[in-house]
C-alpha cells in the first residue's frame, strides 16, 4: 500500500449527525444511482421468487402458487438437459483454457519491444476487433466461414460447410472469441509491466540476462498475482457462457454443441413467454457461477495472497 | 539510454517482432479483407480475386447501404442511443463515484456493498423483464438505459482515479475557500479527471454503439438500432423488400446487391468505433492502472 499520501484527515471530534449533515450533498447525488438500483437490480433479485411459483401476472408475485421447485425438476429432466450443461461447461471450459495464457505471452512480448511506435501499432490494431459489435462479428464469420466462396474455403480450396458441422462449433467460438478479445485483454497486464521499475531491469542487465531470462525473471514474477486474478474472475464465470454469440451462430444442423442454457433461457422466457420455468433455469445458472466464483478464490486465496471477492 | 545492444538482445529483437508481426497479420487481415470486398465485384470477391487489393472499384455496396431506409434508420437510432445513452451512464458513474470516493462519508461501506451485489447476482432474465414491463418502460428508449443501472466495474475504476489521482491537497483547500461538496466536485475534480472521463466516455459509447440485446427484448423493430437491422442482413442473409423494389436488374443483380451490402454495412457499423478509440488509446493503460491501486 504505497497510497498513503492520500490518507484521509479525518475529522476529529464531528458527531455522526454533524458528518451526515456535512455530506448531504453527495447523499443526494447518490439518490438516483441507488434509487435506479433498487428498482431494475434488487426488485428482479426479489422476482426471483417466480422460479418456485407458477407465476401469473394478473396474481403478482407472492400472489402466484407455490410450487417448489418443479420447474428445476422439469428442467433436470429435459431431454436436452445432459446437452445443454455439458455444451455450456465446455464451451466456457475452452475458451478459459486458451483465453487466458494467450493475453498473458501477448503482453510480455509487446513489453519488450523496444521500438515505440511499432509497439503502439501493435496494441491499436490488437485492440481493434474489441470494438466491434458481436453482431458484425458474427456476420462476419459468417462470411467467411461459407461454403461457397467463404475466405477460409478459399484459403485451404475446400468448400465446408462449417457452420452446419457441429464438430467445428467450439472451434468457430473459440477461435473468434481469442481474435476478438485476446489483446484487449493484454490492457491489464501491460498496464501492470509498465510499474516495473526500470532498475530490476538495469540490474538484470548488469547480471548478464537476456530478453528471454529477463521476461521469466522479472517479468513473469510480476505479472502472477495479477494473473490469478484474472483467472478468478473468469473460473468465476464458467457457467456464463456469452448468449449473443451462440445464439447468433446457431444453425439447426450444429445444436448438439451449440445448444447451451444462455440461449434456452431466452428462448423458454422471451419466445415462449415461460416465465416462472426460464427463472429458474436461469437462477441454476447463476448460483452455480456464484459457488464456482467462492471455491476458486478459496483455492486461490490459500494459494496466494490474492483474495478478491 | 544505452545504444549497445549485445548479440542476443538483438536476435531477441527479431523474434519479438516476428511474432507480433503475425499476430498483428491475423489481426489486421479479416478486417482489411472485408475492407477490400466492400469496394469490390461480389463474384470476384467469392471466386477468391480480392485477397490483397479490390477488383473492379466501386461504392455501389455504401449507396445501396444509405438508400436502405431500414439501415438508415438503424444507423439514426444508434446514433440517438449512444449519445443519450453514453450521458446518461458517464453521469451516473460519476454521482455515484465521487460519494464513495469519500473516506470519511458515513454509509460509504455499506453503499459500496449495495452496488458490489449487483455485479455478482442477479435477478436474471424473466425478473428483469418483468420489471421493466411494470415500470411501463417497453417500448421505450429508457429501456436501454435505466436497467443497466450504474456499471459497477467502471465505476470502482473511476472511484480509484478519484482516491489515487486528484490531490487531497487540492480538495481540501477548495473546502477551506469555503465551496460546497458539490461545488468542488464540479469546479475541481471533474475537470482533473478528464483522462478517466475520456476512457468511460469510449467505453459507453462502444457498449451503446454495439448493444443490440437489450432492444431485441423491449423495442419494437422500428425502433431498431443499427446492430439489430444488420440481423437480417448478415445473418438471415435475407435481401429487404425495399431492395428488391429498387432494383431494375433482376434476381441476379439483386443477389450481388445483397452480397455487397453485407460488407459495406460491416464496414459501416464498425467504422465509427475504430475510428474514436485510438483517440483516448493512451488512456486506457494509465486510466485502468490508476484505477486498478486499491486506495
Amino acid at each position: 500500500m504505497n497510497a498513503s499520501s492520500s490518507a484521509p484527515a479525518l475529522p476529529r471530534g464531528k458527531g455522526l449527525g454533524r458528518r451526515i449533515r456535512d455530506n448531504w450533498q453527495l447523499y443526494m447525488l447518490l439518490l438516483i444511482p441507488v434509487v435506479i438500483t433498487v428498482i431494475y437490480k434488487y426488485i428482479p433479485m426479489y422476482g426471483i421468487q417466480i422460479a418456485f411459483r407458477d407465476f401469473k401476472a394478473s396474481r403478482g408475485y407472492s400472489g402466484s402458487e407455490f410450487v417448489g421447485f418443479k420447474w428445476f425438476e422439469r428442467f433436470f429432466t429435459a431431454p436436452t438437459f445432459g446437452r445443454m450443461m455439458k455444451n455450456t461447461v465446455l464451451l466456457s471450459l475452452y475458451s478459459l483454457l486458451w483465453s487466458f495464457p494467450i493475453p498473458i505471452i501477448l503482453s510480455l512480448c509487446i513489453n519488450q519491444l523496444r521500438f515505440n511506435r511499432y509497439k503502439r501499432v501493435v496494441q491499436t490494431v490488437l485492440y481493434a476487433p474489441h470494438f466491434i459489435s458481436t453482431m458484425v462479428i458474427c456476420g462476419m464469420l459468417r462470411i467467411f466461414l461459407s461454403p461457397s466462396g467463404g475466405l477460409v474455403n478459399l484459403l485451404f480450396g475446400s468448400s465446408v460447410d462449417f457452420l452446419t458441422q457441429s464438430s467445428a462449433f467450439r472451434t468457430i467460438y473459440v477461435a473468434s472469441g481469442i481474435w476478438q478479445d485476446a489483446g484487449w485483454g493484454c490492457i491489464i497486464y501491460l498496464a501492470t509491466l509498465s510499474n516495473i521499475d526500470t532498475s530490476l531491469y538495469e540490474a538484470a542487465k548488469v547480471d548478464g540476462a537476456s530478453v528471454f531470462q529477463r521476461i521469466l525473471n522479472v517479468d513473469v514474477p510480476a505479472l502472477l498475482p495479477m494473473a490469478i486474478l484474472m483467472f478468478i474472475m473468469s473460473a468465476g464465470s464458467l457457467m456464463n457462457v456469452g448468449f449473443e454469440k451462440v445464439w447468433l451462430l446457431q444453425t439447426d444442423l450444429n445444436k448438439a454443441t451449440s445448444d447451451v442454457i444462455a440461449v434456452y433461457v431466452y428462448q423458454q422466457g422471451i419466445e415462449n413467454a415461460k416465465y416462472s420455468y426460464s427463472t429458474a433455469v436461469g437462477l441454476f445458472n447463476t448460483v452455480i457461477n456464484l459457488i464456482l466464483l467462492f471455491v476458486v478464490n478459496k483455492i486461490s486465496s490459500k494459494a496466494s495472497d490474492v483474495d478478491f471477492v | 539510454m544505452k545504444k549497445t545492444h549485445s548479440m542476443s538482445d538483438r536476435t531477441s529483437d527479431i523474434i519479438l517482432v516476428a511474432v507480433t508481426a503475425v499476430v498483428l497479420l491475423i489481426v489486421a487481415y479479416p478486417i482489411y479483407y472485408v475492407l477490400i470486398a466492400s469496394v469490390s465485384n461480389p463474384y470476384d470477391v467469392y471466386a477468391g480475386k480480392t485477397f490483397l487489393l479490390p477488383s473492379e472499384f466501386t461504392l455501389k455496396g455504401y449507396t445501396a447501404v444509405f438508400a436502405d431506409p431500414n439501415i438508415l434508420s438503424g444507423y439514426i437510432n444508434s446514433i440517438k442511443y449512444t449519445v443519450i445513452g453514453t450521458i446518461f451512464s458517464v453521469v451516473m458513474l460519476y454521482i455515484t463515484a465521487y460519494p464513495l470516493a469519500q473516506r470519511d462519508l458515513p454509509g460509504r461501506k455499506f453503499f459500496s456493498i449495495f452496488f458490489l451485489i449487483t455485479m455478482y447476482f442477479g435477478g436474471g432474465l424473466i425478473p428483469t423483464f418483468l420489471v421493466v414491463k411494470q415500470t411501463h418502460l417497453i417500448d421505450s428508449i429508457w429501456a436501454l438505459f435505466l436497467p443497466g443501472g450504474v456499471a459497477v466495474g467502471n465505476m470502482i475504476i473511476v472511484r480509484n482515479y478519484f482516491q489515487n489521482s486528484i490531490p487531497r491537497d487540492l480538495i481540501e483547500a477548495s473546502e477551506i475557500d469555503g465551496c460546497s461538496k458539490l461545488r468542488t466536485f464540479v469546479s475541481i475534480v471533474i475537470p482533473l479527471s478528464k483522462p478517466i472521463l475520456a476512457v468511460m466516455v469510449v467505453f459507453s459509447m462502444v457498449a451503446y454503439w454495439n448493444d443490440w440485446f437489450t432492444a431485441l427484448i423491449y423495442l419494437t423493430a422500428d425502433k431498431a438500432p443499427l446492430p439489430l437491422v444488420l440481423r437480417n442482413i448478415l445473418i438471415k442473409s435475407s435481401a429487404s423488400a425495399s431492395q428488391a423494389s429498387t432494383i431494375s436488374g433482376g434476381y441476379a443483380e439483386l443477389n450481388k446487391l445483397t452480397e455487397m451490402i453485407k460488407f459495406s454495412s460491416i464496414i459501416v457499423a464498425a467504422a465509427p468505433m475504430l475510428i474514436i478509440y485510438p483517440f483516448v488509446q493512451k488512456y486506457f493503460e494509465k486510466g485502468f492502472m490508476a484505477g486498478a491501486v486499491k486506495g
